[in-house]
This record gives C-alpha cells, sequence and structure tokens, in this order.
C-alpha cells in the first residue's frame, strides 16, 4: 500500500513531523517493531500505534502518586514486594466503623493551609501527584512554557464529598440554606481536581477531569496521549485522583449492594480470586505520569518508564453494574491490534477485579478469551494490597508494575488463601513475587460502571 | 460581647479562613486587605461565619464595614447588642 497516500490525513507538518523522509521513518519504524501479525489491520496513522514516527510515539517519563501503601514510587512498590497492605479501621459519618485504604502524604508540602482548606481533598491529591511526577521527570520546570501543558485527571466521581458536607453543615441549622458555602460550586465543578492542579503550577494549557467510573485512571493516560498526538499540549500530566473515601455515599452504596468488603483484619479484607472475599475496599490515592512525545524525552535524555504502545476504550452496553466479560475481552484486543500485538507478547498482566463474586470471574472469563493458546502472562492484582482507588486505580495499578522491566520482578495478588477455581488462571502471581526476565509489554485494565472499559499496553523503551 | 469580645470572634475566625498567617501582628486600623492575603472569597467566609455562629445578616452594601479590624468591630458591636437583646 503506498504509504505516502496515507500519511498527510490534514494534519498539519509540526504533528507528522516533516513529510520529507516521512516514508523512510515509517518503514524504519515498522521494521524495528515486533510484528504479531502477518497481515497489517489498518494503515490509519492514528489506528496504529505501532507504526507511527517517533514525534507520534508517546512515553512515560514522570511518576508521582499516594497510594495508601506509599507516598513515591520507590515506597509504593517496595510494599508490593514485600506484601504490606495499606487498608486500615476507618470511621466515616452515617456509616460507622467500616475499612478503607487511606493516604498518609504531606499536603502541605505544596500547598499552603488556605489552599488546602479552600479546595477540594481531590485537589490536593492531584496537586501532590503533579508536583511529584514533575521533580521525578527532570523537566526544568522553572523555563517550561506552561502554556503549552496538558492536565487530564480521570476520576470516578466528584462532588458528593463536598455536597455531603454541606448537606450535613446545613442539617445543624434546620436546612437553612444561606448558610451553604460559597466555595461549594468551584469546590464541586467536575473540573476541580484537575483545575487545582493548574492553579497551584500556573499552567495556562488545557485542564479537565475524565469522568469514567474506574476505568477513568486508564482514561486519563489514553486522554493525555491523544491530545500529545494532536500536539494541543507538549508535556501532559495525566492519570487519576480519588476523593471517595471522604463520601459515606460510596460506602453505603457499596453496603446496599452487597459489595462492601468486611474482615476482622483490614490487611486481609481485599482479597481478589479467593474463596472467601466478600467485596471491595473503598480507597483513596492518586496517580499522575508525565507524558510527553519521544522525540521531545529522547532530546531532553529523559528517564523513561515506559511507551505507550497501545490502548482501547470501549462499553459493555449490558448492564450499570455487572460487567460483560465479551466487551472486556474485546477490549483487550482492540488495544492488542493498536499495539500490532499477539496476547503471547504480553509478558505481564494487572487485572482490574475488585474482589466482587460476578467481577472477578467474569474479569477471568475475559482472560481466558485473550490470553489462550498457549500465551502465559504473569497476572497480578494490586487492589488486594491497597483495595479499590476508584478513579486512580488504573494509573496507580499500572505505577506498582512499571518496575518489572527493570528488575524483573512481578508483584504478586495477595491475600488468596483458597483460590477460587473459577479464578485460577495459569500465571496467577499468589502471594509471593514471581520473577520474571526480559519484560517487554505489561498490559493494564481497568473497568467500571455503566460498562465503561479501558485498557492501556505499555512497552519497555 | 463588648468591643474586645467581639475582636477576639473575628480574630477567631480570620485564624480559619487565614490560616497561614501571623495574626498577632494585625494592625486594626490597617484594612486586612492590605496586610493579609485575603479576597472576595475569604471576606464571604467572614460573612457566613457570622451568620452561623450568632445568626447576623450583614447586607452586601455593609459589607465594606469589613474593611479593617476596627471598622468590624464598630460595626458589628451594635448588631450584637440588637441580637443579645433579642435573645434575652
Amino acid at each position: 500500500m503506498p504509504i505516502g497516500s496515507r500519511v498527510p490525513l490534514g494534519l498539519p507538518e509540526h504533528v507528522i513531523g516533516s513529510a520529507e523522509g516521512f516514508e523512510e521513518r515509517f518503514s524504519r519504524n515498522l521494521a524495528a517493531r515486533p510484528t504479531g501479525q502477518a497481515s497489517l489491520p489498518h494503515l490509519d496513522l492514528f489506528a496504529n500505534m505501532a507504526l507511527v514516527d517517533d514525534h507520534l510515539r508517546i512515553v512515560l517519563t514522570g511518576i508521582g502518586l499516594t497510594a495508601p501503601n506509599g507516598n513515591s514510587l520507590s515506597e509504593y512498590r517496595d510494599a508490593l514486594l514485600g506484601g504490606r497492605s495499606g487498608v486500615q479501621k476507618y470511621d466515616i459519618r452515617y456509616v460507622g466503623e467500616t475499612l478503607a485504604g487511606i493516604c498518609n502524604f504531606d499536603e502541605l508540602k505544596y500547598q499552603k493551609k488556605k489552599e488546602v482548606r479552600r479546595g477540594t481533598r481531590a485537589g490536593s491529591i492531584g496537586i501532590y501527584c503533579a508536583q511529584e511526577a514533575i521533580a521525578d521527570s527532570g523537566i526544568d520546570w522553572a523555563n517550561t512554557n506552561r502554556e503549552r501543558v496538558g492536565v487530564y485527571v480521570g476520576v470516578t466521581e466528584h462532588g458528593n464529598v463536598e455536597t455531603e458536607n454541606e448537606i450535613y453543615e446545613i442539617k445543624g441549622y434546620n436546612y437553612d440554606t444561606t448558610v451553604w458555602s460559597h466555595h461549594h460550586n468551584p469546590r464541586t465543578v467536575a473540573n476541580n481536581p484537575a483545575g487545582e492542579i493548574t492553579l497551584n503550577m500556573g499552567i495556562t494549557g488545557p485542564h479537565y477531569t475524565i469522568g469514567a467510573a474506574c476505568a477513568a485512571g486508564n482514561a486519563g493516560i489514553i486522554q493525555a496521549a491523544q491530545m500529545l498526538r494532536l500536539c494541543e499540549c507538549d508535556i501532559a500530566l495525566a492519570g487519576g485522583v480519588s476523593e471517595s473515601i471522604r463520601t459515606f455515599g460510596i460506602f453505603a452504596g457499596f453496603a446496599s449492594q452487597g459489595a462492601l468488603a468486611k474482615h476482622e483484619d483490614p490487611t486481609k479484607a481485599s482479597r481478589p480470586f479467593d474463596l472467601d472475599r466478600n467485596g471491595i475496599v473503598v480507597s483513596e490515592g492518586g496517580c499522575l505520569y508525565v507524558l510527553e512525545r519521544y522525540d521531545d524525552a529522547r532530546r531532553r535524555g529523559a528517564k523513561v518508564y515506559g511507551e505507550l504502545v497501545g490502548y482501547a476504550l470501549n462499553s459493555d452496553a449490558s448492564d450499570f453494574v455487572l460487567p460483560n466479560p465479551d466487551q472486556q475481552a474485546r477490549c483487550m484486543m482492540m488495544a492488542l491490534e493498536k499495539a500490532r500485538l499477539n496476547a503471547s507478547d504480553i509478558d505481564l498482566v494487572s487485572t482490574h477485579a475488585t474482589a466482587t463474586d460476578s467481577g472477578d470471574k467474569q474479569e477471568c472469563i475475559a482472560l481466558r478469551k485473550v490470553f489462550s493458546n498457549g500465551s502465559q502472562p504473569v497476572i497480578n492484582n494490586t487492589k488486594s494490597f491497597i483495595g479499590h482507588a476508584m478513579g486512580a486505580a488504573g494509573a496507580l495499578e499500572l505505577a506498582g508494575n512499571l518496575p518489572t522491566f527493570q528488575d524483573g520482578v512481578c508483584h504478586p495478588t495477595i491475600n488468596v488463601d483458597r483460590l477460587d477455581p473459577d479464578c485460577a488462571l495459569p500465571g496467577l502471581a499468589i502471594n509471593q513475587p514471581q520473577e520474571r526476565k526480559g519484560v517487554r509489554y505489561i498490559l493494564n485494565n481497568s473497568f467500571g460502571m455503566l460498562g465503561i472499559n479501558s485498557v492501556v499496553i505499555i512497552g519497555k523503551v | 460581647m463588648n468591643a474586645a469580645e467581639i475582636r477576639e470572634e473575628v480574630l477567631d475566625i480570620l485564624a480559619d479562613i487565614a490560616p497561614d498567617e501571623d495574626l498577632s501582628k494585625l494592625d486594626d486600623n490597617v484594612r486586612f486587605r492590605e496586610q493579609l492575603e485575603l479576597d472576595s472569597m475569604d471576606f464571604l467566609d467572614i460573612v457566613m461565619e457570622l451568620r452561623k455562629r450568632h445568626r447576623i445578616q450583614i447586607p452586601e452594601d455593609d459589607y465594606i464595614n469589613l474593611a479593617s479590624m476596627s471598622s468590624t468591630v464598630a460595626y458589628l458591636e451594635p448588631l450584637m447588642k440588637d441580637i443579645e437583646r433579642q435573645n434575652a
């Protein structure tokens, strides 16, 4: 197929790089990639990420995170390899004693007390993660054109915390709405967590949140990649955050659904794939990445955690809460196709499983559909350590696995004392880290309510 | 509440609204805005806190009276007396 005829696509030169020599670069890039399929499913520049020029390759060059068991990638990774949970006892208005993953990062590291008071918990988590990510990236922030920085933050929900607080407050005044806070609207607008980051860091590029239930962490990363490829920004801060443990409604809602975890020992409460699992541990957290186009990252000699080689988002269109393994499998297949990889190329799968009976089993059905015919990646789960960090989950769960490219160790899924036979996937890393040398590709699942599925595949660079 | 008590109450509110500021050096006769980092949302917080704590309704046209500590205390003193009389 004549490549040149497909290249322009109406794209300006600053997007695709110089047209001159494109065909040569295109062919070189193509030859440099492993070929999973004999024939090319697409030659569309944006449909097939394996065929793109370095100017359109998207890499992760900085990580800032807070998880219930660590406030930096190294702390978090140590906890995941050391089997340390971050789930604790927790008490919240109306619900009473329950369990949660709680973060203990220092809000005042990057915010004044007044800013913390003015904003939201999601905003504080976002600011901490964004600042840490930029510091980690080695970007010369003082000399960065902040008009060219985009902020794309995945959220499961936003605003419930503040609305519940205000209703609680006016209840003390016989529901007199004249004591309803003037801070309510700026705190509850859906862009709040991303907007607080721009205010704190002086970023004047685009910002918004991506509402994608528990698929949001991956969705934030995907949004960033798309915007970088369109040259809407040069640096993206993206991933997901969650303040959900500050709303009683999420606990009460899962409890009413019969999906809220209980256990005498908080550290054993989140137990995906175990026969004695009894639901979700709700957690807070955040993880934001610095993403850049590969040519920019290489030019500044950046440390590269990995390349986003494939991704996909799709919908189940089947149920408000129940997952759909056919669509989950299709989402994984679409991401593989975009990456131009076969399932057998994947070395490590980070599962979404939340420790609900249905969710775990359905994801295992989807995984069996995709990873059959001899392919056997290591399979693990992060929620067994930190609970379900909602909008942050996808981004956080990916981060904890990225060091595997360097150290060849896959963290396990913990709290599997009696493996559910329906979840007995080959390759499941149970309770102990597993060595896997030469890991090249990690596939990260993240699914959410209303039937939203997101998958990202990260390749070693 | 006498003037000194009202001043303490306003200081208490300011401590919540401007937690990073050192209020011990506050000059009562200088506008808040000239010595503290306060914006319009913060002034609304002062109004809101007075409403919550003392059921004082301050009309928008009167916000100008909250410019400094001395003007705030002078403005609030008769209002507080009225409220105390109503509650007596």
